[in-house]
């Protein structure tokens, strides 16, 4: 459905897209996950046939982003990060023309079909500018949906929601992603980890990394920190924990407080928490610190002789 | 052609909730129909010298033109610079429509309205004419012989033109801008040029020179011509190569800014 092949965009002197290639089929949701500025949003704008790219090439439901751009447009549900809508409109007179857009007959029948799609039918008739940040989120879904698309590309379609309607716009898009090839950006691990067949992991233009969520998790715990609290005396806490095997960088943070590294995919957290307690401590809590989006692209890019392929 | 016309039906929508649209229809009508009343009333006054005489209404639509000088920015500034500033223009932009459809529809749907206002102006020459169905009256003339069928037809025929002509190069200018603002000074200056600051270099200069200028300026084609009754084809074609430049200069913003 979707074939990207070297994909390369300059904005001037300075170079978005570094030769980005990957594939997505049929009834697959493949996450784009990278930060701010990697060159998420410049591929989604390329595949959408917003803009062409400088150099390679991409292929969206059978036709050439470039030559066959209409034909594209036709074809591709898109939804922008800054969702665009007329707030002069009523949600039902936005769908409306965006239905007129793109030629569907009965267009107002099939603007209300997709407003229940995305649990908005109550909310037809008021105007798209009292709306609340996750009905507008819904309405820019029911835009990129009205044409029924064979491809759906979502670029961050949960920022800014709040946590309930975060969990419905997943579902729905879960749900989307049945039978369609879904593209969604995200900088969120764990909505990737829950909505992705697939994650790409893009940082400063270049595809880092890409696999299921579940090899690359297990991949990234390999290394997780951890940190280890202990209630009074600390005093050689550090020491006691890096006599036990598989535990590494070991850092006291605080008084009562160490962190370390587990390496190389042995959980070795019993163990270590044995070593204190025997030593006398008094443990009061281990947790893993949360991976964040950072982090993993430190070991991603670190190591890139090593982890990078997969 | 059908997206061209589903922009347009939208802007068009669009004019009649801007507070901007009514502004200027109130001018419009306002200052035309404070000109009608003068004028009809100066000639009831004169009536003994100009007894037989046909009034007629291209003070009223000289006026009107000249007054879209300045409503036409305020229309056309928003149409684009509007949407590129509300991310709306990425919507467009990757709907299935040509670039040209877009600028087009813009136009058309600005067209639509300034139609709309010219259309509730055509009450002061049925006011004066009267309306008749074949040999029934419906409403009786205010005077007597009616005015010149002929120039009326070109006089509005004019003001379209000139209508089509500003809104084209304002819908150009609105797609080079993201800021209204900037779109709205910059059509303005484009009109105030065209129609008024081209004419000194032209009475100016002489030979090849001052008749450029004098071709260039706007007031030749519409003030010295179709609204004295006069249709020939260099003014058509002056009209018709500002509607295509000001459409042609959207279409080309829009792709550039696909480029950048």
């Amino acid at each position: 459905m979707i074939q990207v092949n070297g994909l390369i965009k300059d904005y001037g002197a300075r170079r978005a897209l570094n030769n980005i290639t990957f594939d997505a089929n049929q009834g697959e949701i493949v996450g784009f996950l990278g930060p701010n500025g990697a060159g998420k949003t410049t591929t989604m704008r390329i595949l959408t046939g917003y803009m062409p790219p400088t150099d390679g090439t991409a292929v969206v439901a059978g036709y050439d982003v470039v030559e066959e751009s209409l034909e594209v447009r036709k074809r591709v549900g898109y939804l922008p990060e800054t969702v665009p809508l007329y707030t002069d409109m009523t949600a039902l007179e936005y769908l409306k023309f965006m239905a007129d857009l793109r030629h569907i007959p009965n267009s107002e029948a099939r603007a209300y079909e997709t407003l229940e799609q995305v649990n908005l039918k109550d909310r037809a008739n008021s105007y798209i500018g009292n709306f609340s940040k996750g009905m507008r989120q819904r309405v820019g879904l029911a835009q990129s949906l009205i044409h029924r698309p064979e491809v759906l590309i979502l670029d961050e379609p949960t920022i800014g929601l709040d946590p309930a309607q975060v969990v419905e716009m997943r579902n729905v898009i879960k749900e989307i992603g049945k039978d369609r090839t879904v593209l969604l950006s995200t900088h969120i691990l764990t909505e990737a980890q829950n909505i992705c067949d697939r994650v790409l992991i893009i940082n400063k233009g270049k595809i880092v990394a890409e696999d299921t969520p579940e090899n690359l998790q297990s991949k990234l715990v390999g290394s997780q920190r951890v940190i280890l609290r202990v209630r009074g005396d600390s005093d050689g806490l550090d020491v006691t924990v890096k006599k036990v095997k598989g535990t590494r960088g070991v850092e006291t943070k605080n008084d009562d407080t160490v962190e370390f590294e587990i390496s190389s995919g042995q959980d070795v957290r019993p163990q270590v928490a044995k070593a204190v307690i025997q030593a006398g401590y008094e443990l009061i809590e281990m947790r893993p610190v949360g991976l964040s989006l950072e982090e993993i692209f430190l070991e991603l890019t670190q190591d890139n002789s090593g982890s990078k392929k997969s | 052609m059908r997206n061209i016309w589903t922009i347009a039906k939208r802007e068009y929508d669009h004019y009649f909730i801007s507070p901007i649209a009514y502004v200027v229809a109130f001018m419009l009508l306002l200052t035309t129909g404070i000109i009608f009343w003068i004028y009809v009333s100066d000639f009831v006054q004169n009536a003994s010298q100009l007894f037989g005489q046909t009034p007629d209404i291209t003070p009223l639509n000289g006026t009107f033109a000249f007054l879209l000088v300045l409503s036409v920015p305020a229309l056309t500034m928003k149409l684009l610079a509007d949407e590129a500033r509300m991310g709306t223009l990425e919507l467009l932009l990757t709907a299935p429509i040509r670039d040209f459809e877009l600028v087009a529809g813009k136009w058309l749907g600005g067209m639509l309205f300034i139609l709309s206002i010219l259309a509730i102006t055509l009450i002061y020459p049925i006011i004066l004419n009267g309306i008749q169905i074949g040999s029934f009256t419906v409403l009786n003339g205010l005077v007597s012989p009616s005015i010149d069928m002929k120039l009326f037809l070109s006089s509005y025929l004019g003001v379209i033109l000139v209508a089509a002509s500003f809104l084209a190069i304002g819908v150009g200018i609105s797609a080079l801008f993201t800021n209204q603002t900037a779109a709205f000074f910059i059509t303005l200056i484009a009109f105030i040029v065209l129609w008024w600051l081209i004419g000194f270099p032209a009475n100016i200069l002489q030979g090849n020179a001052g008749r450029v200028f004098e071709y260039l300026s706007m007031q030749t084609h519409f003030s010295d011509a179709l609204n004295r009754g006069s249709i020939k084809l260099t003014d058509l074609t002056y009209f018709f190569s500002l509607i295509a430049l000001g459409l042609f200069t959207g279409t080309a913003a829009v792709e550039f800014r696909r480029w950048n």
